[in-house]
């Protein structure tokens, strides 16, 4: 057994437990995007961060990927953190203010502007869908291709995969495709529409299409 | 698409784990891109998904997805020789070569491509073509240049470089001068010998310079032509042992004077050659 401090609390847990485990187990909420219990920590997007250690040497790393040390002093809600969190949230409102699961993660971070220019991405390279492919469908049909910007994910070739079987599992972890916030206008990073006694994207047209990473969709083709 | 290639970079690789880059890398040099169904040959062999591999193959520069030219011309844009006009280069080799940054021309002669940084910034900015460096270059340069390598980059080099050892060479059964005095090669005695491949039969004449491929003969030879060599004189094989490190053809075997032993791939266009000598005092 190690025993760390999480914010004051100290606690004993195996080796080998992560920080975000023991955090939650504690009931230390910790916000995730990129991580999902059954699939293997990958650290992408950065908003599980938590501040280990005293003083200057104080720094950030990832809670889902950092395993529990003996004495180990951890912090889960200091303002660096928070701050560091907020800016996180920007950056993929930045890239994908379509994603619902994004807005919600704003609204609840309190995030009331974006300052960095609008894209309008499909995905945000969290690689749920290529851990769920391949560790829980055990398909390996989409992986990451190509590096730096043009860094995607996809079937090799761009063509459907003898290996996919059209499980779906990949739309249904999907933070960027799995939900739609229907209200965000272009020009409009924030929303913050849910938390509006009527929010107004009800009385909204719905978007008919369909947005997906990945051309063609390997879920979508189900309907057909 | 010949499979039997893939086969045998694979077989050559067996048994070390993680060589991936390694594999992709032989199969790229012998096909000269990474084509689809030869990925899809690996990922069976090796027991991989087609994901990882094509996942490798798209993040190196040096793989790639698409043929490539006989020719591969890049063109440095990092920091320094940006500031120093490569874009300017750059669009100049896109018009000279009617192609875009990233593509190869319709004849598959030149595959342009710029690179970030070459590690010479001194003096960039720097173009670089099959491995041919070219310094401070302007936009006037540039159509030297592709002129330069449709000639032939490594005949210029020959002429340019002067510490390439000249060596002289006779028979290894019946140790008769194979030079051939009154005929030059790159501005020396070529070596002259009997060929004969196709039913046909005639002679061969090698420039005497080492590091130069230069050669000149009565009957064209197809690229990739296996010859068998005789001596003029004797008319002797001039066959040696060992196979070529290269492309597995056979070699032709001659004593240098000086002492030792030249040995030259008899496929047309391969550059393997072996050169042993053994005291010689050269």
């Amino acid at each position: 057994m190690i025993t760390l401090t999480i914010n004051g609390l100290e606690v004993p847990v195996e080796k080998g437990t992560t920080l975000l485990e023991a955090a939650r187990f504690l009931g230390f909420p910790i916000p995730t995007l990129c991580h999902m219990d059954g699939l293997s920590p990958y650290g992408a997007c950065r908003l599980c961060v938590v501040e280990i250690g005293e003083g200057p040497k104080a720094k950030l790393v990832s809670s889902c990927t950092y395993p529990a040390q003996e004495g180990l002093i951890v912090r889960t809600a200091s303002s660096r953190v928070l701050r560091a969190r907020k800016m996180v949230l920007e950056l993929l409102l930045a890239s994908c203010p379509q994603s619902k699961t994004i807005q919600d993660l704003a609204s609840a971070h309190n995030v009331r502007q974006q300052r960095f220019r609008q894209e309008h991405e499909d995905c945000i390279l969290c690689g749920l869908c290529v851990r769920m492919c391949k560790e829980q469908m055990v398909a390996k049909a989409i992986g990451f291709r190509g590096r730096g910007q043009t860094r995607s994910i996809g079937t090799p070739f761009d063509i459907r995969s003898e290996e996919c079987r059209l499980c779906g599992g990949c739309m249904y972890v999907c933070p960027a495709c799995q939900l739609r916030c229907t209200y965000t206008e272009p020009e409009k990073a924030v929303c913050g529409g849910c938390a509006n006694v009527s929010p107004p994207c009800v009385e909204k047209e719905q978007f008919d299409d369909m947005m997906c990473y990945m051309t063609p969709c390997v879920a979508c083709e189900i309907q057909e | 698409m010949k499979t039997d290639q893939v086969l045998s970079v694979l077989e050559k690789h067996e048994g070390d784990r993680g060589g991936l880059i390694a594999v992709l890398e032989d199969v790229q040099a012998k096909y000269g891109y990474l084509p689809a169904e030869v990925l899809k040959i690996v990922a069976e062999e090796t027991g991989r998904s087609l994901v990882d591999i094509y996942g490798v193959a798209t993040f190196y520069r040096s793989l790639s997805l698409r043929p490539r030219g006989k020719h591969l011309c890049s063109v440095c844009t990092g920091t320094a020789c940006h500031v120093r006009g490569a874009p300017v280069i750059a669009g100049e080799f896109e018009r000279q070569l009617e192609t875009a940054v990233g593509a190869t021309t319709e004849d598959k002669e030149f595959t342009l491509e710029t690179v970030n940084c070459l590690g010479a910034c001194a003096l960039g900015p720097i173009v670089v073509v099959d491995g041919h460096y070219f310094s401070n270059v302007n936009s006037s340069r540039v159509k030297q240049i592709i002129k330069k390598t449709h000639a032939g980059l490594d005949e210029a080099e020959i002429k340019a470089d002067r510490r390439v050892y000249l060596h002289t060479v006779s028979c290894s059964r019946c140790n008769h001068s194979l030079m051939d005095p009154n005929h030059k090669i790159d501005g020396s005695p070529a070596i002259r010998v009997t060929v004969s491949f196709e039913r046909k039969h005639g002679w061969l004449r090698l420039s005497s310079l080492y590091g130069s491929f230069a050669v000149e003969s009565e009957y064209p030879i197809r690229t990739d032509e296996i010859v068998d060599v005789f001596c003029p004189h004797c008319h002797a094989e001039l066959k040696s042992a060992p196979a070529c490190p290269l492309c597995n053809a056979p070699m032709v075997s001659m004593i240098v004077r000086a002492g030792g032993i030249v040995q030259i791939c008899s496929r047309r266009g391969c550059k393997g050659h072996m050169l042993d000598l053994n005291g010689g005092g050269v």
